[in-house]
């Protein structure tokens, strides 16, 4: 069925009894043309641009729990286009273009909120590295103004400008940049995948791949065997227990990352902002919430749950930046399992196994990627080539240090992006 | 971690052991140091899904009993 | 209405506070709740989504109805819970979410509109126009989100930050925790009792029971009495236990001055706790379920427990025809309570059909069930259907529910830990070794007697006493009401119209429905389709009956349908508190050098470099731009003499017989041949082949070195050193140190460097006894310093250390000495222009990702030994002629702007992604050259020396033509600094 204004007018009107499953529960067939392992944000993407554009429908996205539940479901909402580097710079701005117009291609609101992201610099040479990025970001034909501290004052009045422990010297505004629901996201893709003909196969868990002669074959799964000629794994910080069943070592480290909310306010933050010299970033959801967050807790966990030090270090940061949020109480504080590369960038490759394909390594910055790699991971698993605008994404490059991408610029240590 | 490539081990050693990961979910041991104190190396036997921690060693000591070092 | 004789509030002082504009009296120890109530007002809010009248529900910190906002100006807080705000004189509430006034709230036609607006309605339109959403959908969207309203102003308020310590944290001062902490305490285990409350001792507050021969209120002030008499034993009223962390730790914020008007002279208004308990033991109580049924969210239906709440602690009846209705024997309390009391009880209504009634005369339906209620902004009536189908009406304006009780399991989920399901109890337990060393005991795991939580608190102690090591006193358990829980499930009553569950976020029985409908079925997508459970009450009041009804409409038993999970904090906590300390300077640390002071009397712009802080120029009289010092800096140092405090940068001594192992193997250079009195520019690489840091070390001695390294830099540095020597060579004998604070260095920099030295140093020295890049112990007026003729400016130059309580001094007379020889101080602008002109390199162009290839200095990586990075740094990759290399470049117009972070072009290429060569890293205006030139990165840089290239910067509006070329602009043979 298709959604809309007359839709839910009519529903309304006589009931809301003709609502239906946004999504089958089909059981899982013996044998499918593709499978995606993992139902997130990636997978569910995936599954759609894989029928969508290559008409691929006779394929099934195994999820472990429910559809959308890692991840996806738990991030900070942030999309943008604001990357540096070559490699990156094409795929995020490749991956914007998708979100403008996601909602209508879904049918399904994403609440895709172009607000702008403002990234505030503190120095001197922070500013030259931003306006670096800048013109990066310009020259990918994307949008980017250096605002200097005046600039910042008239966007973010209530930012500390006097007693802030870092002065800020001015910012990088991506206007294009913003939020989306994401929990839109991933049922906007399940949907659309599903109304195309793709399974959904929930609380489904891979136990085993099956490769014979190095030619991927199937999967053993908590629901039964499935075969299958072409697998993608797009699991996030479960990579490397899913890739150990092909028996591959990848350079994955899973570590946690802290997000909150505080309870529902009047709108108060209209952008979203990153502070510059510490370790914070935020806006505010359409239902009145402030989303925020900072940096990993620095130690590899597959907990999903944080501890004080990095929070307290989160919070402080928000008081020494925007002192007007102090009265705004934390609601509730959660983590996800990150799957940290050595350099930060992520990796859609094909593996040494035939037909096995993978993409993770999103570290904390998946959420903006879904479309961009949904539609090159499907490319992929479609063509056997890269697609254009992720080219950049292999394996390989730690091992030939070709083409690294390091956008925090700390080396191949896997907790420090 | 501790067990650092000779320099002629070749790209594909030294690329496992900078980047390649078992990466468990369970037991694993990891590097800490003691930084804001007497920035003592430790390896810190624990659980990735717990938090737990079963084992604590200076990695001086661990590292000593790894066998002859060059 | 106040009822006379009853409550535990203090008649004998009035308190006057105001609430949407209208003042009204209480006494000491109300709540803005039990104050409101007892002025006969019981509207208080206004829900979410429909803007539905709404009054308060509860008593305690679940309230999910009644949210004010508190205070004025900059000390305004939103969403308080009125059940929670002790009221003081002058407090000022005002209802919230309700335009123009809470009694008339414009919004409210949302409730019309309810069909449409249904469980995520949202993502169902709103979808076109395209262009609508962010323009029109969305902003009304926001506008109507939220409850309070932040003031906008920064923060006024003093938080703060503490640790406290203990043996056993006991969670929760009622019947259990008491005992737990009487058990302990006698012990003598140091013990921490938190309470959320003021006033400790739970729900003994709350009830009518006696323990022992005093009431349950007055046994519980005795307990208090003595545990706040014992030494090891620690109180904390108004303090919420509210996270489970690891390490045996825990947050708790306190609300330390929120109940009273105190605000100035540094009295925090909340202290955020972190509490290292060796064990804890939760008593955390439990919360009384609501019954779902149409209309079931009028201001005056309330919790059973509440109306005894209001009723035996505030001493107000919240209504004065009050009917009761419940599936539980403990429901009926409420019922002899309010008659005992004088309160008219119309009904009490048991949906139970053998429901056994003691101890109360009034008019008594079993088997019924309210199926609705009347009253718009006051509750008028509730309709009570029979068992055979029939409905009456009755004329009540109170209505206390009560869907039987949930234990607060919710610290035993902090740590990923799930509850168990008890079908006995119809309700959620904490699971065994949920949170490690935490025994649970009392209402929270589900004893619901006053006798039964009494032994549970003593097992409690005992248990965490053993597990501490620690013998136990025995304690004597007083007599209480030991009834058992009887109770029959009653989620949802059957009906047509609308029966709220999140009461805040206004979603029914039917959104449930809908979202199984939908194929939302796990409870985690059933709460996020329709938001039940994501209040600031966090479904405190609904989880468990959500649950239920998704249960029930998918064919499935509790269990196995799930439970989402709890996650810090249990009530909500102010960033302010827990980000307390880090507002305005208190972020971060300031490091200060020695000459700190001196420099801001003489007038220098202090910069952030890091943590410390650096003089940025030091301005003369009659100068009218910062271009104008730099460039006399810059004079100073090129013409005659300048001094800079260069102390921020990392100082580590290293002594042993392994030294100079230990330097051999971090930089790519030698060290090991390094004579004594030298020192050597040195490499250090990551083990990833990129670039670490770079400085200089000195060889002070055989065994002993003295390594610089950047101020940015210092501290991976150091980690690293202690890395190498710890984890990888342990068995090298070599001991090192951090000196960067112990030392204060000074650059002489300059034609006359050695002559200002000369008139200091108590032995002169010549370029034959100290050469370039010599180093070695000198003395200065007797105090011994070291020196080290090294340069960053291309002059020639030096840098001199003493220890650091000299700096100030030494600093003074360095100045004194550099004007009298015609030159002065110079700050961070000018050394970064002298540095540009001679091609060295910072941060800004060893950024990270920068190899030795990339900045030329591959030749560095000494082929006859191993050190960090070197196999990596010969990836094909980071060798690639193709990447940007340094090289330095000049304005083709000589008046044209160069700027940091531009990008590169052949001459005539578009400025897009694919023609990217390479970008300029840093640019100064070089008063030699009389232009300006920068210092960056191009591809195959090195062969195109000579070339025509365009910088564009989008960024700062320039596109301007530069030539390549040698990055050392001035003096290339490097003479000056060899004089």
């Amino acid at each position: 069925m298709r959604f809309s204004g007359l839709r839910v007018l009519r529903e309304g009107l006589t009931g809301n009894k003709g609502w239906s499953p946004h999504w089958r529960d089909p059981e899982p067939k013996a044998e499918y043309d593709a499978i995606i392992i993992g139902g997130g944000g990636h997978g569910l993407s995936t599954a759609y641009y894989l029928a969508k554009k290559h008409g691929m429908t006779n394929i099934a996205v195994l999820e472990k729990g429910y559809l959308g539940g890692g991840n996806v479901g738990r991030n900070t909402t942030i999309v943008r286009a604001n990357y540096g580097l070559e490699g990156n710079s094409q795929f995020y701005s490749h991956s914007l273009k998708l979100w403008e117009g996601l909602e209508q291609d879904l049918n399904y609101n994403a609440m895709m909120s172009q607000r702008g992201v403002l990234m505030l610099c503190h120095s001197d040479g922070q500013r030259d590295a931003f306006a670096r990025r800048g013109n990066m970001m310009i020259n990918q034909g994307d949008d980017a103004e250096l605002l200097s501290v005046e600039g910042v004052r008239r966007t973010l009045p209530y930012l500390d400008f006097e007693n802030t422990r870092f002065p800020i010297y001015g910012g990088l505004l991506h206007r294009r940049g913003g939020t989306a629901r994401h929990d839109a996201v991933a049922w906007g893709y399940a949907r659309g995948a599903d109304q195309r003909g793709v399974d959904l196969i929930q609380q489904c868990e891979v136990k085993g791949i099956d490769i014979e002669n190095g030619i991927v074959k199937g999967v053993q799964t908590t629901r039964g065997a499935i075969r299958a000629k072409k697998v993608g794994v797009v699991v996030a910080g479960r990579s490397s227990q899913v890739a150990a069943m092909a028996g591959m070592r990848l350079p994955i480290e899973s570590h946690v990352l802290q997000a909150f909310v505080t309870e529902g306010l009047k709108p108060v933050i209209d952008h979203v902002v990153s502070f510059g010299m510490g370790h914070f970033y935020i806006s505010q959801s359409d239902k009145g919430g402030l989303v925020f967050g900072g940096d990993l807790d620095f130690y590899a966990s597959y907990a999903a749950r944080g501890n004080m030090p990095m929070m307290e270090h989160v919070m402080e940061a928000g008081m020494t930046l925007m002192p007007m949020i102090g009265k705004a109480k934390v609601l509730r504080s959660w983590g996800g399992i990150m799957d940290m590369t050595p350099d930060g960038s992520p990796i859609i490759d094909k593996t040494e196994t035939e037909g096995l394909f993978v993409n993770c390594g999103w570290c904390y910055g998946g959420f903006k990627a879904v479309p961009g790699s949904g539609d090159a991971f499907a490319h992929l698993m479609a063509t056997g080539e890269r697609h254009a605008a992720a080219a950049a994404f292999r394996l390989d490059r730690f091992r030939t240090g070709v083409g690294l991408m390091d956008e925090e610029a700390t080396g191949s240590q896997h907790n420090l992006h | 971690m501790l067990a650092r490539p000779d320099l002629d081990a070749g790209v594909a050693v030294w690329d496992d052991y900078l980047h390649l990961r078992d990466n468990p979910a369970g037991e694993t041991q990891d590097l800490w140091q003691h930084e804001a104190g007497c920035g003592a190396w430790l390896v810190v036997t624990r659980d990735t899904v717990s938090h737990e921690i079963s084992g604590v060693k200076l990695a001086a000591d661990v590292k000593r009993t790894m066998g002859a070092v060059s | 209405m106040r009822i006379a004789g009853k409550g535990l509030v203090d008649r004998n002082r009035r308190v006057r506070f105001s609430f949407d504009g209208i003042s009204y009296d209480g006494f000491a120890g109300d709540t803005v709740a039990s104050a409101l109530l007892a002025n006969g007002v019981t509207l208080m809010g206004r829900s979410f989504k429909y803007h539905r009248p709404r009054g308060v529900l509860s008593a305690g910190s679940e309230e999910p109805n009644a949210l004010i906002t508190v205070g004025k100006g900059a000390g305004a807080e939103p969403n308080v819970r009125a059940t929670q705000a002790e009221i003081y004189d002058g407090l000022v509430a005002k209802s919230q979410n309700a335009w123009p006034s809470l009694d008339f709230d414009v919004m409210a036609v949302n409730d019309l509109a309810a069909p449409f607006l249904g469980a995520g309605f949202y993502y169902k339109t709103f979808m076109w126009p395209k262009k609508f959403w962010e323009a029109i959908y969305e902003p009304v969207i926001r506008k109507a989100a939220g409850l309070g309203a932040l003031s906008g102003k920064a923060n006024e308020d003093a938080y703060e930050k503490a640790f406290a310590f203990c043996d056993l944290l006991v969670i929760g001062a009622g019947p259990a925790g008491l005992m737990a902490a009487l058990v302990a305490g006698r012990a003598g285990a140091d013990v921490i009792l938190a309470d959320e409350d003021c006033l400790m001792g739970g729900r003994l507050n709350a009830e009518s029971g006696a323990v022992g021969h005093q009431s349950g209120a007055g046994w519980a002030a005795s307990v208090v009495a003595e545990l706040a008499a014992m030494e090891n034993v620690r109180l904390m009223s108004r303090t919420t236990v509210a996270g489970a962390y690891d390490g045996r730790m825990y947050g708790a914020l306190e609300r330390v001055n929120q109940h009273t008007s105190r605000r100035s002279g540094g009295a925090p208004l909340e202290c955020f706790w972190r509490i290292a308990a060796k064990h804890s033991i939760l008593a955390a109580g439990a919360i009384e379920r609501p019954v779902a049924f149409q209309n079931n969210d009028r201001p005056g239906i309330m919790t059973a427990g509440a109306v005894r709440a209001y009723l035996n602690r505030w001493g107000v009846s919240p209504g004065k025809r009050v009917a009761v209705f419940g599936n539980n024997d403990d429901a009926h309390r409420t019922a002899r309570d309010l008659v005992k009391a004088g309160v008219h009880v119309v009904a009490l209504i048991d949906s139970r059909a053998g429901a056994v009634i003691e101890g109360f005369d009034g008019q008594v339906f079993k088997g019924a069930q309210v199926c609705n209620s009347g009253g718009r902004k006051a509750l008028e009536s509730i309709t009570v259907r029979v068992a055979s189908g029939e409905e009456e009406a009755l004329q009540v304006d109170c209505l206390a529910m009560s869907g039987g009780w949930n234990p607060s399991v919710h610290l035993t989920c902090h740590m990923n830990g799930r509850p168990t399901w008890r079908e006995d109890l119809q309700a959620f337990v904490p699971t065994e070794g949920a949170v490690p060393d935490m025994t649970v005991a009392g209402a929270c795991n589900g004893v619901f007697s006053t006798a039964g939580c009494l032994a549970d608190g003593v097992a409690a102690g005992k248990a965490a006493l053993k597990a501490l090591g620690k013998w136990a006193v025995e304690v004597d358990v007083l007599a209480a009401e030991d009834a058992a829980y009887r109770m029959e499930p009653l989620w949802a009553v059957a009906g047509k119209g609308r029966a709220w569950l999140d009461f805040q976020n206004d979603v029914s029985v039917k959104d449930i429905k809908q979202a199984a409908v939908e194929n939302f079925m796990s409870v985690e997508h059933m709460k996020r389709y329709t938001t039940q459970g994501m209040a600031t009450d966090q479904g405190k009041s609904s989880n468990v009956a959500a649950l239920a009804i998704l249960a029930d409409a998918t064919g499935r038993g509790i269990p196995e349908t799930g439970t989402t999970t709890f996650r810090p904090p249990y009530v909500p906590v102010a960033i302010a508190a827990m980000g307390a300390g880090g507002q305005g300077h208190g972020f971060a640390p300031e490091r200060l050098t020695t000459s700190h002071k001196r420099s801001v009397e003489m007038g220098a712009p202090m910069i952030e470099a890091g943590l410390w802080y650096r003089p940025s120029y030091f301005p003369k009289a009659g100068e009218a731009t910062w271009r104008e010092s730099c460039d006399r800096e810059v004079g100073y140092v090129r013409k005659s003499v300048g001094v800079c405090d260069v102390s921020t940068l990392g100082k580590i001594d290293i002594q042993g017989p392994d030294a100079a192992k230990l330097l051999d193997f971090v930089y790519t250079n030698m060290f090991s041949t390094l004579k004594v009195g030298r020192v050597r520019y040195g490499l250090m690489l990551r083990e990833d082949g990129h670039v670490m840091d770079d400085g200089t070390c000195a060889r002070l001695d055989e065994q002993h070195y003295v390594m610089t390294t950047t101020t940015a830099a210092a501290g991976n540095v150091m980690r690293h050193l202690e890395f190498v020597t710890q984890c990888l060579h342990p068995e090298w004998q070599v001991a090192f140190t951090s000196v960067t604070e112990q030392w204060a260095q000074f650059a002489i920099a300059g034609p006359k460097a050695r002559e200002l030295l000369n008139g200091l140093l108590d032995k002169a020295i010549d370029g034959e006894s100290w050469p370039f890049m010599a180093c070695g112990a000198v003395s200065i007026g007797g105090v011994q310093g070291r020196l080290f003729r090294i340069s960053f400016s291309g002059e020639h130059a030096y840098e001199l250390a003493v220890p650091a309580r000299y700096g100030v001094a030494l600093f003074d007379a360095l100045v004194t000495r550099a004007e009298a020889l015609g030159g002065g101080p110079y700050g961070m602008e000018a050394l970064n222009v002298l540095r540009i002109e001679k091609g060295f390199i910072t941060h800004a162009e060893i950024e990270g990702r920068a190899t030795a290839f990339d900045i030329g200095m591959e030749r560095m990586i000494s082929t006859k030994k191993d050190c960090v990075g070197k196999v990596m740094a010969a990836r094909k990759g980071l060798v690639n002629q193709e990447r940007p290399q340094l090289v330095g470049f000049k304005p083709v117009d000589a008046d044209a702007e160069l700027s940091g972070g531009a990008h590169l072009f052949e001459r005539g290429a578009d400025a897009v992604r694919v023609n990217h060569q390479g970008h300029i890293s840093s640019v100064a205006y070089s008063p030699a050259l009389e232009r300006m030139i920068g210092l960056g990165f191009l591809s195959r840089g090195p062969e195109r020396m000579g070339e025509v290239v365009r910088m564009v910067d989008h960024m700062r509006g320039l596109d301007t033509e530069v030539e390549v070329c040698n990055p050392v602009f001035l003096d290339p043979e490097g003479e000056r600094v060899r004089g």
